[in-house]
C-alpha cells in the first residue's frame, strides 16, 4: 500500500502541482492542494513540480502501480542542432524487433525546436508514433527541462520500454529520468531481447571492462529503461511506405525552468569524425613518437573515411586531444574496424576497444599484448607500414 | 564553498575473472583502488577548495574496507571523510546507490558542489552521478572538463560533448561529473599521508542517514542481474611478419572485403 | 629484499617516493636523458609531496628525519633516473653544511625554503685544478669590513645554475694551506656570481652541472658558515654525512638495472625458451641481486650510524659509497649483457643505468680517495692499539 499526502504547512497554494498532474487528480481547496486518490496514480509528477517539498509520497510497494497498463516501446530521439543522431536510427531498428515480439507499437519522442519535419524520417525508419515537443528553449539539451518533460510524457503515455543512445546526453538525461520515475535503468547495453515467457526486456551489457557480460532485467518497474551503445545495433532501413502518427505534445512552460544555461557550443575542428560514432578508427600510441607523425594516421583515416583515435600514452604526451582517447579513462568504442598503430595494448587500452569487430595491430614488438586481441597483425615498423597501407587502400578503393 | 566528492572503490585490474559455477566475480587477489575517474574528482574537489576556500568532504558507499579509499583521498587533500556502510545496502543498483548517497549528502547538509567521476571502471554506467542530482533535485553538469569562474553563486564550466564542448553556467548547489581532461591528479604529500593515517572516519548506517528501507539494497533496486557470462574469447589472429610491402598487400587484400 | 625494519614513517616515505618514481620519473627519464633539460616538473612534484624536507628538522619546516630518510628517498628516485635523483640529493649535499655548521639565524633563513622545495641548493668545492686534491683550491674570500669578496671558479657543480643556495669553499688565508679554507653561503643573483656553460655529460644527463664564476662577488660576513679556517674540516664532515646518499643513489641505479634484467630475462625467448630458464642467466641474476642487497645493507647501516650521532663515521660511510658504486657499475654492466644487443640500444633502458652508474664511482670523492680514507683509518686505528 502506498500513500501520498499534501503537507498543508508547506503548501503555498501556488497551483504548480495542479498544472503538471497528468491525471487531473489535484484541485485547490482553500488555497491548499488536495489530491483525489481515486484519480491519482502515484506517478510523482507533482513531487517534482512542487518547489516547497509539500507533497510526500511513500512507496511501500515494490511494484510500479498498474504495471499492465504500460505498453509500447519508446525511443528517445536525440537531436543536436536539429539533426537526429544516427544512434536513434539504430535504436528504431531494434525497437521494431522488440515491439514485434511484444505485439505493440514503436514511438519516438523528440525534444527540440523546429523539428517537426524530422518526424517523417523517423516514421520511415520504423516509428508508429512520433511525439514532438517543440520549444525554442529546448533547442539545445538542458538536463533539467529535458528530464521534467520526458518524465511527464512517460507518466502520461506509460511505455513499457524506453531506449536511448548511451551518448553523453543520453546518459545524463535517462539516469535522471529513471530516478524521477523510480524506474530501472541499464546503461550502455550491447544486446537487447525479449524474454519469451515473461515478455520483459533482457538487457545485456559488458562490465568490468568487457571481461564479463551481464544480462539484466527490470521485472517490477516500468518503464524498463536502457541506454544503448553506438554501432552495435543495425540502423533501421528507410521504408517510405511506412505510415505513422505525429503527435505534438503540449506541456506547462514552468517545466522549462533550468538552473543551468548554455553560453556557447564549441565544435573542435580536430574531431572531423568522432571516435564514438566512427565505423573505422585508426589509432596511434606511444610508438608514433611525436604529434607530427599523427599526420600519417590522418592520411590513412582520410582514405578509409575513418576517425583518428589515440592511446592514453599519446594523449598524456599531448600529441592528441583527450577527445580522441580510447580506453579506460577515455572512450569505449566498438567500430567495425580498429587499426592500432604503435599501441602496445595495455589492458586499460584493450578494455576500450576489444569489442571492435575487426582489430588490426601494427607494432614492431611481436610480443606486444595488442597482438593478443588482433584479428590481423603486422609485425613491423609502422612508419613503413602505414604509408604503404594508405597507398594500397587508395589504389584498391579508388579514392 | 563546501565540496563533497563521491568516490567508489573498485578492483584494480580489469583481469577480473568469474567463477563459472557460481556466476560470481572472483575478486580474491585483486587489489582494490579508487576508481580511476574518481581520482580526477578528488583532485578537482581539492582544487576547488584551494581556489575558493571551504572544505572538501569525501564520501563512499561500500564495505568496511572501502575506508582505505577514503584515507587515500585524505592523503590527496580532502579534509573529511564519511563511509556509508550497511548490510542493508547489499545488492544496490544505480538507483538505490544514488538514493543512499543522496541521503548521506542530505545528512552532511552543508554543500555547494558535489563532484563525481564520470563513471566507475567496474560498472561503467555513469548513472550514479545524475541519479544523486535527481534525488537531491539539484542542477547537474556531466562530463565537465574545465571549471572556469565562480561569480554570483554561479559557476561557469566546460562540458565535453561528442563534437567538442559547451560552456555552461550553473547555479549552485550543483553536481558535476568530471572527465580525465579536467586536471592531472597530484601525488599525495607526506603530511597528507600522515593525516590520513590518523584521521577518524565515521561509518554511517542506513538509520544514520534516515534512509527508507524499501529504497535500499536489493529491495530498492528495480534492476536485477539474471545472468553473468564471459564473452567468447577472440579467435587467434593472423600475424604477418617480414617484408612490410608484402604484409601490407596481404592485409589490404583481406580488409577490402569488409570495407 | 631484506627487511630492514624501517619505521612506519620511513615506509611511508619509501612508498610515496616509489609512487613518484613509477608515475612521474620513469615515463620521462628517457626524454630528460636525451634532452639534458633540468627536470623541474618532477622536482616540483617531489616538493609538493614534502619530500625535500625529510632530513631537515621539524622546526625548520622539515619532517625531522635524517640521512636514513634521505637515503630511502634517493634510492627510490634513482631506480627511475639517477640524474633526476641527483637534483634532489645534490640539494641535500648543499644543505648539510648549513645543518651542521649554521647558526640558528642561518638555519632559520635558509632551511625552510629548502625543506619546502622552493629552493634547491648546491655544494661548491671542486675547481679545475682541485679535484681529488682539494687542498689546491684557488678561489679566495678576502675580508673587507663587513663583507667578504669572492674571486675564483668552481666547476662540475651539480645543480649549478638551477640552485638558489650555494655553499662554497674558499680560501680566506692561503698561507695556512688547508687550514686557511672557509665555508660560505652564496645566493644566486648576488652581483659578481655568474655561471659558466652547462656540461654535456655521459650519464645523469637530467642533472645540471655547471661552472660557478665569482668575480669580486661581495657577500655579507654573516654568510660565513662556522669559523674562518674551518672550511676543510666542514667539507670533510659534510662528505662523511653525504656519502651514504651517494651509496643510496648507486643502490637505486643497481636495483633499477636488476629489475629490468629480471623482467627481460622472463620475456626474452631464445632456443624456444625464456632465457630466464637458463642457469647461466639465473646465476648472473643471483650474483647481481646479492651484490645489490649487500650494498643496500652497508648503505643503510652507515646511514643509521650517522643518524645515531656516532663520531668518526668517515671510514664506514666511505665503505658504503665505495662498495655501492662499484656494485652499481658491475650490476648495470651485467644487465646490459643480459639484454644482449638490445641492451646496447638507446631504445632500451639498461644502457642508461650503466652510463648513470659510472659517475657514482667518481664524484664526492673518487673510489680511489674512498680507499685512501678507509686505508688511513685502518692504519690509524691499528696504531692506536
Amino acid at each position: 500500500m502506498s500513500s501520498i499526502r499534501v503537507i498543508n504547512d508547506k503548501c503555498t497554494g501556488c497551483t504548480l502541482c495542479v498544472k503538471v498532474c497528468p491525471f487531473g487528480a489535484i484541485t485547490m481547496v482553500d488555497k491548499k492542494a488536495v489530491i483525489d486518490l481515486d484519480k491519482c496514480t502515484l506517478c510523482g509528477a507533482c513531487l517534482d513540480a512542487c518547489r516547497f517539498n509539500a507533497i510526500e509520497l511513500k512507496r511501500e510497494s515494490k511494484k510500479t502501480e498498474n504495471i499492465d497498463q504500460y505498453k509500447g516501446v519508446w525511443v528517445f530521439g536525440e537531436q543536436k542542432k536539429g539533426v537526429i543522431q544516427p544512434v536513434v536510427f539504430e535504436l528504431l531498428g531494434k525497437a521494431r524487433e522488440l515491439a514485434k515480439n511484444l505485439d505493440t507499437q514503436v514511438s519516438c519522442v523528440v525534444l527540440g525546436h523546429n523539428i517537426k519535419d524530422k518526424a517523417q524520417e523517423l516514421i520511415y525508419r520504423g516509428a508508429d508514433n512520433v511525439y514532438i515537443v517543440d520549444n525554442q528553449k529546448l533547442e539545445h539539451f538542458l538536463d533539467e527541462p529535458y528530464t521534467k518533460i520526458l518524465a511527464n510524457l512517460i507518466r502520461k503515455h506509460r511505455p513499457e520500454i524506453l531506449l536511448s543512445g548511451a551518448t553523453i546526453i543520453g546518459r545524463a538525461l535517462i539516469a535522471r529520468v529513471a530516478v524521477k520515475l523510480h524506474a530501472g535503468l541499464t546503461a550502455d547495453c550491447t544486446a537487447l531481447d525479449i524474454d519469451p515467457k515473461e515478455k520483459i526486456l533482457l538487457q545485456t551489457r559488458p562490465a568490468f571492462g568487457g571481461n564479463i557480460m551481464a544480462t539484466i532485467i527490470t521485472r517490477n518497474h516500468r518503464p524498463q529503461m536502457a541506454t544503448v551503445r553506438h554501432k552495435v545495433m543495425k540502423e533501421a532501413a528507410i521504408d517510405k511506405t511506412r505510415k505513422g502518427k505525429v503527435i505534438e505534445e503540449n506541456f506547462d512552460v514552468t517545466l522549462l525552468t533550468s538552473r543551468t544555461s548554455i553560453l556557447e557550443v564549441v565544435e573542435e575542428v580536430t574531431s572531423t569524425i568522432n571516435v564514438s560514432e566512427a565505423d573505422i578508427i585508426v589509432s596511434g600510441g606511444r610508438g608514433m613518437r611525436g604529434p607530427e607523425n599523427f599526420a600519417l594516421l590522418e592520411e590513412l583515416a582520410k582514405v578509409l573515411g575513418a576517425a583518428v583515435g589515440a592511446s592514453r600514452a599519446a594523449v598524456d604526451s599531448e600529441w592528441m586531444p583527450y577527445s580522441h582517447q580510447v580506453g579506460q579513462t577515455g572512450k569505449t568504442v566498438c567500430p567495425k574496424l580498429y587499426i592500432a598503430c604503435g599501441i602496445s595494448g595495455q589492458i586499460q587500452h584493450l578494455v576500450g576497444m576489444q569489442s571492435s569487430e575487426v582489430i588490426v595491430a601494427i607494432n614492431q614488438d611481436p610480443s606486444a599484448p595488442i597482438f593478443g586481441v588482433a584479428t590481423y597483425g603486422i609485425v613491423g615498423d609502422l612508419f613503413q607500414v602505414v604509408p604503404l597501407l594508405t597507398k594500397k587502400f587508395k589504389e584498391t578503393l579508388k579514392r | 564553498m563546501n565540496i563533497i566528492v563521491c568516490i567508489k572503490q573498485v578492483p584494480d585490474t580489469t583481469q577480473v575473472r568469474i567463477n563459472p559455477e557460481t556466476n560470481t566475480l572472483i575478486r580474491e587477489g585483486v587489489q582494490s583502488i579508487i576508481n580511476p575517474f574518481d581520482m580526477y574528482a578528488i583532485e578537482e574537489g581539492v582544487r576547488l577548495k584551494e581556489r575558493f576556500g571551504g572544505k572538501t568532504t569525501v564520501i563512499t558507499m561500500g564495505p568496511p574496507q572501502a575506508e582505505a579509499a577514503l584515507r587515500e583521498a585524505i592523503s590527496l587533500g580532502c579534509d573529511d571523510a564519511v563511509l556509508v556502510s550497511d548490510r542493508a545496502f547489499a545488492g544496490s543498483d544505480t538507483l538505490a546507490t544514488g538514493y543512499t548517497l543522496s541521503m548521506t549528502i542530505k545528512k552532511i547538509k552543508d554543500f555547494d558542489i558535489i563532484v563525481c567521476g564520470k563513471q566507475a571502471s567496474d560498472g561503467d554506467t555513469a548513472q550514479v552521478g545524475p541519479g544523486i542530482a535527481a534525488h537531491l533535485d539539484i542542477a547537474q553538469v556531466t562530463c565537465v572538463r574545465k571549471i572556469d569562474e565562480f561569480k554570483d553563486n554561479q559557476l561557469t564550466v566546460e562540458r565535453m560533448t561528442e563534437e567538442g564542448f559547451e560552456i555552461i553556467k550553473t547555479r549552485l548547489p550543483c553536481l558535476m561529473t568530471v572527465v580525465k581532461e579536467i586536471n592531472s591528479p597530484r601525488i599525495p604529500s607526506l603530511k597528507g599521508k600522515m593525516r590520513a593515517k590518523s584521521a577518524v572516519i565515521p561509518t554511517w548506517k542506513g538509520k544514520d542517514i534516515e534512509a527508507q528501507e524499501e529504497h535500499l539494497g536489493l529491495i530498492g533496486s528495480p534492476t536485477q542481474v539474471v545472468k553473468i557470462f564471459t564473452p567468447p574469447p577472440r579467435p587467434k589472429g593472423q600475424i604477418f611478419e617480414g617484408d612490410a610491402e608484402d604484409s601490407a598487400s596481404k592485409l589490404v587484400g583481406i580488409l577490402k572485403g569488409i570495407l | 629484499m631484506i627487511d630492514y625494519l624501517l619505521t612506519e614513517e620511513q615506509v611511508m616515505i619509501r612508498d610515496l617516493c616509489r609512487q613518484i618514481t613509477e608515475e612521474k620519473i620513469k615515463p620521462v627519464a628517457a626524454e630528460y636523458d636525451k634532452t639534458g633539460e633540468f627536470p623541474w616538473d618532477v622536482l616540483k612534484v617531489i616538493a609538493q609531496s614534502d619530500l625535500f624536507g625529510v632530513y631537515i628538522e621539524e622546526q625548520y619546516g622539515g619532517m625531522g628525519g635524517g640521512v636514513m630518510e634521505l637515503c630511502i628517498a634517493t634510492e627510490e628516485f634513482s631506480k627511475g633516473c639517477g640524474g633526476i635523483a641527483l637534483g634532489y640529493s645534490a640539494t641535500a649535499l648543499g644543505t648539510y653544511p648549513i645543518i651542521l655548521f649554521g647558526t640558528e639565524e642561518q638555519k632559520k633563513k635558509y632551511l625552510p625554503p629548502i625543506a619546502k622545495g622552493e629552493k634547491l641548493a648546491a655544494f661548491g668545492l671542486t675547481e679545475p685544478a682541485a679535484g681529488s686534491d682539494a687542498s689546491a683550491i684557488q678561489t679566495t674570500a678576502k675580508k673587507e669590513g663587513d663583507h667578504y669578496i669572492l674571486n675564483g671558479t668552481k666547476h662540475f657543480i651539480s645543480n649549478g645554475g638551477d640552485a638558489e643556495i650555494y655553499t662554497i669553499i674558499a680560501m680566506t688565508d692561503k698561507s695556512k694551506g688547508p687550514r686557511g679554507a672557509s665555508l660560505f653561503v652564496v645566493e644566486k643573483g648576488t652581483p659578481g656570481f655568474t655561471f659558466g656553460k652547462k656540461e654535456d655529460k655521459m650519464g645523469i644527463r637530467a642533472s645540471s652541472t655547471r661552472e660557478l664564476v665569482f668575480t669580486d662577488c661581495k657577500i655579507p660576513k654573516e654568510n660565513l658558515l662556522g669559523k674562518e679556517g674551518m672550511g676543510f674540516i666542514a667539507a670533510m664532515r659534510t662528505f662523511d654525512q653525504s656519502r651514504p646518499g651517494i651509496g643510496a643513489q648507486a643502490v637505486g641505479i643497481a636495483q633499477g638495472a636488476l629489475d629490468a634484467a629480471v623482467q627481460y630475462a622472463r620475456e626474452r625467448k631464445q632456443f624456444g625458451k625464456a632465457i630466464s630458464t637458463f642457469q647461466g642467466i639465473q646465476w648472473m641474476l643471483a650474483d647481481m641481486a646479492t651484490q645489490v642487497e649487500a650494498a643496500r645493507a652497508l648503505v643503510y647501516a652507515s646511514a643509521r650510524e650517522v643518524d645515531a650521532g656516532k663520531k668518526d663515521v668517515g671510514k664506514d660511510s666511505a665503505m658504503a659509497k665505495l662498495f655501492a658504486s662499484d656494485v652499481a657499475m658491475k650490476v648495470s654492466t651485467d644487465a646490459v649483457q643480459i639484454f644482449g644487443g638490445y641492451g646496447y640500444m638507446r631504445e632500451y633502458p639498461v644502457e642508461k643505468f650503466m652510463r648513470d652508474a659510472k659517475i657514482t664511482q667518481i664524484y664526492e670523492g673518487t673510489n680511489q680517495i674512498q680507499r685512501n680514507i678507509i686505508g688511513l683509518a685502518l692504519i690509524k686505528d691499528s696504531a692506536k692499539k
